[in-house]
């Protein structure tokens, strides 16, 4: 238990890389980009977890219990949405490509120079 | 380089990145041992000192505020390039929605089953309620401006999955849209400026902090940050899909 | 079993789930299975932050992964995927374009 989640998350990063390097479509790899993404969400808030420790909200339970760590809870949260609107922006570059070449695979759009 | 050879050379290189993380692994204290003082010391001091009781929404937007203006500004550089980068080029024509012929308009469906139909119109104003209830109350509940941003826009969006796609085109004017995006963004980056007016540093919070943690008027500038990135990511998500759709209405032109 | 084996069950179930969906996210070619693929796995991601007490983090992941990623992703597959188009009625320079075949790499 003590290194599962990290294991996980090399597993999830390979698996992300292995499909970029054999993808024959834009979109497919801009998907497993996204994969490897959601890997580090997976590390932040493993790297943050408390054993024992509840959500940070102190609405409604006593100040000092033990809570997990609430930072990289933060950072993890801020990176969701915006890595959506990132992925919209790439997936525009793809749409922009496929208009000029005519095709989305990438071991052809790569011959195109200039 | 072949396939193979492209693979062989990804095996190779995975295997040192696998052997890197696992030696960057074994120098973590184990899942569940959070070591660093950090978390710690914001849990003890974040209720007393911001009144809010929503810890991770005071630290996105008061301890942490600077990054989360970074953040931000991605966003809106993303909705502003993918404005950019979809512009009409030469020889695209827009085509209207009504002027199709008979045996292209009998080739596609035109009107959604109303299974989808009704349950989407029918949710689209407690969606954009709960967006809006939750852009508000980031300093209470697990909730917050960005949560909060994309379940508003996802009300917009519904408007577009019943079908309706005429009324949401007239009402998500880019015009308007731009300007609610730039007033979020910007009231985000003027209310940190305002603190630098009063002689703070950028972003302090310097609105009355309230009397119970976790009311809404509690936690001075942190629920008005919210509000304000709440409008900015609805109007940004609003944008992108409004921008994908008018691409499926271009037409190409020949020559 | 004692609440903190539940807790430590449900965590390894749930990392053990997403490792598999990520696999089985990049091993889907075909675009629209890929998109319905990614939004399972955001579910799985939302419960597992679930599982890591992170209510927030679940919520985003839940709208974003389920809700916006697959719609922008839809909309732009469906741009790049050419179908027959029937001669423009407004434009009398406009040849009816013949159908060709979009590339769908099936492996």
């Amino acid at each position: 238990m003590q290194i599962v989640p990290f294991l996980v998350v090399a597993w999830v990063v390979v698996a992300g890389l292995y499909g970029i390097v054999t993808s024959r479509d834009l979109i497919h790899q801009i998907i497993c980009l996204i994969v490897v993404q959601s890997s580090t969400y997976v590390l932040l808030l493993g790297v943050g977890y408390v054993t024992g420790g509840v959500a940070p909200y102190f609405y409604d339970i006593p100040l000092h219990t033990k809570a997990v760590d609430p930072v990289v809870q933060a950072l993890a949260l801020t990176d969701v949405v915006v890595e959506a609107a990132v992925t919209a922006l790439l997936l525009s570059f793809a749409i922009q490509a496929h208009k000029r070449f005519g095709t989305l695979d990438p071991h052809e759009l790569a011959e195109f120079k200039g | 380089m072949t396939s193979r050879q492209r693979l062989w050379f990804f095996a190779v290189a995975a295997a040192g990145l696998v052997a890197c993380y696992l030696w960057a692994f074994a120098g973590l204290p184990g899942f569940g041992h959070y070591p660093g003082p950090y978390g710690q010391v914001i849990l003890n001091e974040a209720v007393k000192q911001t009144n809010a009781t929503g810890v991770v929404s005071a630290v996105n937007f008061e301890y942490r505020g600077f990054d989360t203006v970074g953040e931000e500004f991605i966003l809106f550089t993303a909705a502003a390039g993918m404005s950019v980068v979809l512009r009409k080029l030469r020889g695209e024509r827009e085509r209207q929605p009504l002027d199709e012929t008979d045996s292209a308009a009998a080739a596609r469906p035109t009107q959604t089953g109303s299974a989808i139909r009704i349950p989407a119109l029918l949710l689209v104003g407690p969606t954009a309620l709960i967006g809006w209830w939750l852009a508000s109350h980031a300093q209470a509940n697990p909730s917050g401006g960005f949560q909060g941003g994309v379940i508003l826009a996802s009300a917009f969006i519904l408007i577009y999955l019943s079908g309706e796609f005429l009324t949401f085109r007239r009402l998500s004017p880019v015009a308007l849209l731009d300007a609610v995006e730039a007033v979020g963004a910007a009231g985000f980056a003027v209310i940190g400026l305002a603190a630098v007016a009063q002689g703070f540093p950028y972003l302090y919070n310097y609105l009355p902090l309230g009397q119970t943690p976790g009311a809404v008027s509690s936690s001075g500038t942190i629920a008005l940050i919210s509000f304000f990135v709440g409008l900015e990511v609805a109007a940004a998500f609003v944008l992108i899909v409004g921008e994908l759709l008018g691409q499926s209405l271009l037409r190409q032109r020949s020559a | 079993m004692t609440p903190a084996a539940l807790m430590d069950t449900l965590q390894v179930v749930a990392l053990l789930l997403v490792g598999a969906g990520a696999t089985a996210v990049v091993r889907t070619r075909n675009r629209v299975r890929q998109v319905l693929a990614l939004s399972v796995y955001g579910i799985l991601l939302a419960i597992l932050f679930l599982a890591f007490q992170a209510p927030d983090v679940t919520l985003s992941e839940l709208t974003v992964g389920a809700v916006a990623l697959p719609i922008v992703l839809l909309l732009a597959i469906s741009k790049v995927h050419k179908r027959a188009e029937p001669a423009d009625p407004a434009d009398p320079a406009d040849p009816a374009r013949p159908a060709q075949p979009d590339r769908k790499p099936e492996r």
